[in-house]
């Protein structure tokens, strides 16, 4: 049987894919040139800002900041989005506090009560979504709203005000804060010990996106559901594995700032989803989906920082912080659509 | 449709499908189905179409577009279970409840639209959904290094030349994405690869290569089901050939049967093509001279 072939698959496009091949692999590459831009401009002008006192304060929220943006990464590259994620970590946090003031838990058990109702909710919203296809843009955004009126009306209910507090007296405290809210001294500053649950859990998560089976179905799922189906991958399970990582980072971020601060504000998180996305995207996230990574996002989040501490150190006013996002924002969004068409472009 | 009516070869439409034991040659076929339809809605996808698909043969489906070709191989694949008829694998009635058991049971599908993720790398895709694992419990990881060197092991032993197994899927051209995907089901034992339109989106050096990792496919004893509206594609590598139109079955013919021209114009449905041919041909001499 004779086959009509023109020789073997020749290869004639050899030079024209080499680095910008090589620079798609890397989708963190932008965050982190984009970092340190943003570190040299602010280390420029700013003694405190590049003092060991200044890195410590700008890496405060970067950390908290971080945790979510990385959970809210693997969910951007599983193909989803949580609008819910910055108001579940006002939700933990009340549930927490109200359990530990005022129903005589200790900080332990009410956690661990606040932590199965986040993983509920994350359950929730990937069962949702993945059962009846919605975009999860608007599934979220239904749990979103619900959320916010359930905190702020058990709060208003249980207290008369907007906000929950006193969680210094509640049994175990002491021992929890150092766990998640102390601090720790390094060339002489305090940093706060959030940063290093910070690397944890970038170091986790790259872990697991990039080293295990459910990471290659992270990418696939949101690269291409159908044809990750196809071929067996668990789908469904993976998104709303997923959707409970992020409100599994929810609470630990609600835990963290409910601890520091003692008390929290009955609108907590809000406002917050959108950044913990801007994030992820600085970090190389492609809305779409099937690319980005969990260090660009910690990157992303770590860009956030900086300018928003170091805009202070610079005696601006912090609306300019809210100029520089958007400017960010558009810069990494349109880098990232370069990176899909060259990749999704099809070669005959 | 009145071009069937006059098929060459005479009207033997399945010379070896009137029994319902083993075939002609003894063997129990990999997969058949008998009188298999498919109804989505009103749409009547699918009717009363009898194949066999054995080791070591190249079954090509002919059909134009909407002909049918892909809803046939979705029951094959397990994605849809048919409305009527049956579907047998290895002699037993098959109730395939997702694509899963069918790959479970060696039947390896690479799909029209959804082969492969295009923004992940050539292994990640290679493995997707049977990555190969080390250590235990929470500290079990894909084995990256392995599945890398499995794949260009695969791949260079297929004589596929893929320059780099880390580059993504969405880089390579359209032929060498079908070859990966072929040598994929290859590596992962199947004993049946299903492949549809492979080759419809290629050109024609693209295409070759193509067929030429279906001969090898084929030589390496699957059984190999060959979907196409391109009959200069299925004739040099097919040895059957199961000609749909419309959602019905116009006919499976051996290679013996049928010589290339006659598959052509089959395909075309004969008088058509006939009408076509005397229109056209009208309308040449004032271009011409
Ligand atoms: N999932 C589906 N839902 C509704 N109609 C479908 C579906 N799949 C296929 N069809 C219809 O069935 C017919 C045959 O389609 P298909 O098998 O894809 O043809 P082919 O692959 O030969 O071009 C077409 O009319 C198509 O519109
Ligand atoms: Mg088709």
């Amino acid at each position: 049987m004779t086959v009509k072939t023109a020789g073997p698959g020749a290869d004639e496009r050899l030079a024209s894919t080499g680095l910008a091949r090589r620079l798609l692999i890397r989708p963190e590459l932008g965050a982190v040139v984009g970092a340190v831009v943003v570190f040299a401009f602010f280390a420029g002008q700013s003694e405190t800002f590049r003092s060991v006192d200044g890195v410590a304060n700008w890496l405060d929220p970067a950390s908290t900041l971080g945790i979510m943006a990385v959970a809210i990464a693997l969910l951007m590259i599983g193909g989803e989005f949580d609008l819910s994620a910055g108001v579940l970590t006002g939700t933990t946090g009340l549930i927490t506090v109200i359990l530990a003031t005022r129903y005589g838990f200790s900080i332990w058990t009410a956690m661990l009560v606040a932590l199965a109702v986040a993983l509920l909710v994350g359950f929730l919203n990937g069962l949702i979504v993945v059962r009846t296809t919605l975009p999860s843009f608007i599934v979220t955004l239904g749990t979103f709203l619900m959320l916010q009126g359930i905190n702020l009306g058990v709060t208003k209910a249980l207290t008369g005000t907007v906000q929950v507090s006193g969680l210094r007296r509640a049994e175990g405290y002491e021992q929890a804060r150092a766990v998640l809210a102390g601090t720790f001294s390094l060339g002489g500053a305090d940093f706060r010990v959030a940063i290093l649950w910070w690397l944890g859990v970038t170091a986790l998560a790259t872990w697991v996106l990039m080293r295990t089976r459910p990471g290659n179905w992270i990418f696939a799922v949101g690269g291409d559901d159908r044809a990750a189906r196809a071929v067996g991958v668990p789908a469904e399970r993976t998104k709303i594995a997923l959707f409970m990582t992020t409100a599994g980072a929810a609470w630990l971020v609600g835990s963290i700032l409910a601890l520091r601060f003692t008390s929290v504000q009955a609108n907590a998180g809000l406002g917050q989803e959108f950044v913990y996305i801007i994030a992820a995207v600085i970090g190389g996230c492609l809305l779409t989906g099937g690319y980005g990574s969990a260090i660009g996002a910690a990157v992303g989040a770590l860009i956030f920082g900086m300018a928003d501490k170091g805009i202070v150190f610079l005696g601006w006013d912090a609306d300019w912080f809210r100029f520089f996002l958007g400017a960010m924002l558009l810069l990494a969004t349109l880098a990232n659509r370069l990176v899909r068409r060259y990749a999704e472009e099809v070669r005959h | 449709m009145t071009g069937t009516g006059e098929p060459p070869a005479g009207a033997d439409r399945t010379p070896s499908g009137a029994g319902a034991g083993p075939g002609a040659d003894g063997a129990v076929p990999l997969l058949e189905t008998r009188g298999c339809g498919k109804t989505f809605g009103g749409v009547i996808a699918l009717r009363d179409v009898s194949t066999r698909v054995r080791a070591g043969e190249v079954t090509c489906v002919l059909g134009d577009n909407g002909a049918g070709k892909s809803t046939l191989i979705k029951i094959l694949a397990g994605v849809h279970p048919p409305d009527s008829g049956e579907y047998l694998v290895d002699g037993a009635p098959a109730a395939f409840t997702s694509p899963r058991d069918a790959l479970d049971r060696g039947i390896a599908t690479v799909y029209q639209d959804l082969a492969m993720i295009p923004l992940m790398s050539v292994w990640r895709n290679f493995f997707l959904g049977s990555e190969p694992s080390r250590g235990w419990g929470p500290f079990r990881r894909f084995d990256v290094a392995e599945a890398r060197r499995t794949v260009r092991r695969e791949l260079r032993s297929m004589g596929i030349d893929i320059r780099d197994v880390d580059q993504p899927v969405g880089t390579l051209s359209g032929g060498e994405r079908q070859s990966v995907a072929i040598a994929r089901a290859v590596y992962f034992g199947a004993r049946v690869l299903i492949l549809d339109e492979p080759t419809s989106a290629l050109g024609v050096k693209q295409a070759g290569v193509v067929l030429r990792y279906i001969a090898q496919a084929r030589d390496r004893g699957l059984g190999v089901v060959f979907i196409t509206h391109n009959p200069h594609h299925a004739y040099p590598v097919g040895d059957r050939f199961l000609l749909l139109n419309r959602g019905g079955s116009m006919g499976e013919y051996g290679k013996a049967e049928v010589t290339r021209q006659e598959l052509i114009s089959l395909m075309a449905g004969g008088a058509e093509l006939e009408q076509l041919a005397h229109e056209l041909s009208r309308e040449e001499p004032p271009v011409k001279p």
